[in-house]
């Protein structure tokens, strides 16, 4: 609660951040949200009580401490804040875009039992985004003393000595490789595509999270220390096991979850089927959206069903209406509650003109003489008995089968882990989903000295969650780099099998 | 990086390049592929490679001018260097001693078919191999597919270089002639493969073939480069590039690889129009 000194706070509704018009915005590929202008930050930021015991950072997978920043932007301090944020979190203004802050710190807000909770993910934004347009400079050392202009820049322990490997640079990768870098480890990060991001750069669009923006988080990380080698796909340009021959003593796999899965109906095969990661990475990482000025193409039909009901899946849709196509349809087997994408995703698509079909499961692809989608065979589902995960099992309703007229097919239903890693990697455990096991507590697999996180552990997840493992995987790295801990994790039987 | 250290024009349009990419060398194996751009803005097209040489640190690739990103890669010189350069992709050939084998190349397919026989020659197998093309023009590396194998039949479908045939005449010659042939490698192009498959499969000899697909990434994660094998849908990336080729659904192959034709003949004629343009300037 407010303490007593202060002034008797005012009370200020929630600030909405300025964004595109929906009927402007579903044509075009610039970024929907547009960011606090300085007084909406201003009004915002006193809205946040300055809680004694502050129940947000506990909700943070990354455990920023938000209170102190936002304080820091009530003081009007803007180099106080970026420092405070800098100095938790390493991907800050991807996190101010990205996470779903709904289910995390604002969802335990004081304020939103009352009221709405602080608008935390929208000012995390507006200092990440500050900072950028100044500049950023990490902390240098010449002979263990620290050399830096930069006041806000985060500390950074002298060097170590250990050289450590990070595979993948996506999320729980970039996160892991700037706090070990922090920690004084000489890092390195692999990466299998030309370009550094992982999802954040192949899979989530350009209008969400700009790659530009990417780009300058991605350069903050190297401005600590790491290293980023591209075009470097771990099991087979190197193996893991190459990279320990070649000197690495600790080894990070944040590799993400890029398999893509496909329903194995009849005709999915035909030319305009694609999977959300091929249609996604052709638009995002390859920039299919400006093409002829880039060389890939992405064809888009007429009408297009994207099918899958993750946030993945409103990507896709949101993609094939900029590109041009005159209907958008999901095609979801279970309820609008049900839908896994956030809220705010789903409202952004329907605001677009996307047509939910709810309750809608495919059974066939049709194709003409040549090979191409002409329509999509669909069946009517009810909701049954709650399954594994808790939610209502779809059931189809029998005789209910009717015909959708789409020429686009795009299947958003999951991905799972890429094997490729495995390659000449021994010792490492994995579940029969493909996932790999790992402590939950630190990140260890069953194979001393290489730790895991992010969605190669836990299957498709949020970028923050893969934040958080590669944040606490560093933590405990560190500890293994330096001799403190001593006895490598054991998986209890049951999770080795499951 | 990916630096261009050598180049060569074989024929009117086949092109040779040795790029210096030690890491890629180190691992590469006959019958593995590599993913490069052109250009920052350029998209990632799929080479098999032609030959490797582990102590130079270099990948050869050879490939044929056919639309714009082939065309732009022909166009750079020794010195310059490419954009991205990722390998070695895909599942090597399975070499061992298997006894007779024939290797058949067809066109740009010469190329990659020439590391595998010889790494077959080398393991000890008796190797009959047949190269072809559509005119003389396009034949190329006949004295290397000599120094590795047994038998060297060439052919042209119009007759202008040694033997006026398709390279599925010989292969069944050698097939009604040789009852003892283990194992067949085809590669070129996707209706070559299909038809050289149609001519081993009454013999029932095991017929491998290297797709050619579209792909993006080549590590398993889009299925661009889909095909359907024994009626089960594989990933050419990953499970390939070889496959059985009696068990391809070739019109699916096909069909497929003419996705994106439209877009590759815009892009291939805007382009050509600003190499002119460039060029009368």
């Amino acid at each position: 609660m407010a303490e007593a000194k202060k002034p008797k706070r005012e009370k200020i509704p929630r600030q909405e951040m300025p964004r595109q018009a929906p009927e402007v915005r579903r044509r075009n590929f610039n970024e929907v949200a547009l960011g606090y202008p300085d007084e909406l930050m201003i009004l915002e930021s006193k809205r946040c009580l300055q809680c004694k015991k502050p129940k947000c950072i506990e909700g943070c997978p990354v455990e920023v401490d938000i209170p102190a920043f936002i304080l820091k932007l009530q003081e009007g301090d803007l180099p106080g804040a970026a420092a405070a944020l800098y100095a938790d979190n390493n991907l800050p203004a991807i996190c101010g875009r990205v996470c779903p802050q709904e289910t995390q710190c604002e969802a335990v807000c004081v304020l939103a039992k009352k009221e709405e909770p602080v608008a935390v993910g929208r000012l995390e934004r507006y200092v990440a985004d500050w900072k950028m347009s100044q500049g950023m400079k990490a902390p240098d050392y010449v002979d263990g003393w620290r050399i830096s202009q930069d006041t806000e820049a985060p500390e950074k322990a002298p060097p170590s000595g250990k050289r450590v490997a990070v595979v993948g640079s996506g999320p729980a990768g970039l996160t892991c490789a700037a706090d070990l870098a922090r920690y004084g480890h000489q890092v390195t990060i692999f990466e299998a595509l030309h370009a550094p991001g992982g999802v954040l750069v192949y899979g989530i669009p350009e209008f969400r999270l700009p790659k530009a923006i990417v780009y300058a988080e991605v350069d903050y990380v190297k401005s600590l220390g790491a290293e980023l080698i591209l075009d470097c796909v771990i099991g087979k340009t190197l193996t893991l096991d190459d990279v320990f021959d070649d000197g690495y003593e600790a080894v990070f796999l944040g590799t993400g979850a890029g398999l893509p899965m496909f329903m194995n109906i009849p005709g999915e095969n035909y030319n305009g089927v694609y999977s959300a990661n091929e249609f996604l990475t052709r638009v995002n990482l390859m920039k299919g959206y400006l093409f002829p000025e880039w060389d890939t193409p992405v064809r888009i039909g007429r009408r297009v069903a994207v099918v899958g009901g993750g946030n993945v899946a409103m990507d896709a849709a949101r993609c094939s209406m900029r590109l041009g196509a005159d209907e958008v349809l999901i095609v979801y087997r279970r309820s609008r509650v049900e839908l896994p994408a956030r809220a705010e995703e789903a409202e952004n698509a329907e605001e677009e003109g996307i047509v939910f079909h709810y309750l809608t499961n495919p059974v066939e692809i049709y194709g003409d003489d040549n090979g191409w989608v002409r329509g999509m065979k669909c069946i009517q589902m009810e909701l049954g008995e709650p399954d594994a995960s808790g939610r209502r099992r779809p059931v189809p309703i029998e005789g209910s089968e009717f015909d959708l007229d789409v020429d686009t097919v795009i299947m958003a239903l999951g991905t799972r882990p890429n094997p490729m890693v495995f390659t000449d990697a021994g010792g490492l455990e994995r579940t029969r989903w493909g996932t790999v096991v790992a402590d939950e507590v630190t990140g260890r697999t069953t194979r001393e000295g290489v730790w895991a996180g992010g969605d190669i552990v836990t299957g498709a997840a949020t970028v923050i969650s893969a934040m958080g493992a590669g944040k606490t995987a560093a933590a405990d790295m560190d500890r293994y780099l330096r001799g403190e801990s001593t006895t490598w994790w054991e998986p209890e039987e049951e999770t080795a099998q499951a | 990086m990916y630096e261009i250290l050598a180049k060569e024009e074989l024929g009117t349009i086949n092109k040779l390049m040795v790029i210096d990419a030690p890491l890629v060398a180190r691992k590469a194996q006959p019958g593995q592929f590599v993913i490069l751009r052109v250009i920052e803005e350029g998209e990632r097209i799929p080479l098999t490679i032609a030959d490797f040489d582990r102590e130079e640190g270099t990948i050869t690739l050879m490939f044929q001018e056919v639309g714009k990103s082939t065309m732009h890669l022909g166009l750079l010189e020794v010195g310059d260097e490419l954009a991205s350069f990722t390998g070695p992709l895909g599942r090597p050939t399975e070499i061992e001693n298997y006894g007779t084998v024939v290797c058949v190349g067809g066109g740009v397919g010469i190329a990659p078919v020439y590391p595998i026989a010889r790494a077959l020659k080398e393991a000890g197998n008796e190797v009959f191999s047949i190269i072809g093309a559509r005119t003389k023009d396009l034949l190329f590396w006949e004295d290397k597919m000599r120094s590795v194998s047994d038998e060297l039949i060439v052919c042209t479908d119009d007759g202008s270089c040694a033997r006026k045939a398709l390279v599925t005449e010989p292969l069944k010659e050698l097939c009604e002639s040789r009852k003892d042939i283990a194992h067949v490698w085809a590669i070129g192009p996707a209706i070559m493969m299909k038809f050289a498959s149609l001519t081993t499969k009454p013999f029932g000899v095991k017929t491998i073939v290297s797709l050619n697909s579209i792909m993006v990434d080549g590590t398993g994660m889009c299925g661009a480069c889909r095909v359907e094998v024994g009626g089960r849908t594989k990933f050419v990336c990953v499970d390939g590039p070889e496959l059985d080729g009696h068990e391809v659904d070739w019109d699916l192959l096909m069909a497929r690889q003419r996705i994106y034709l439209t877009e590759e003949k815009r892009a291939f004629d805007e382009f050509k129009l600003k190499c002119e343009c460039d060029s009368g300037l």
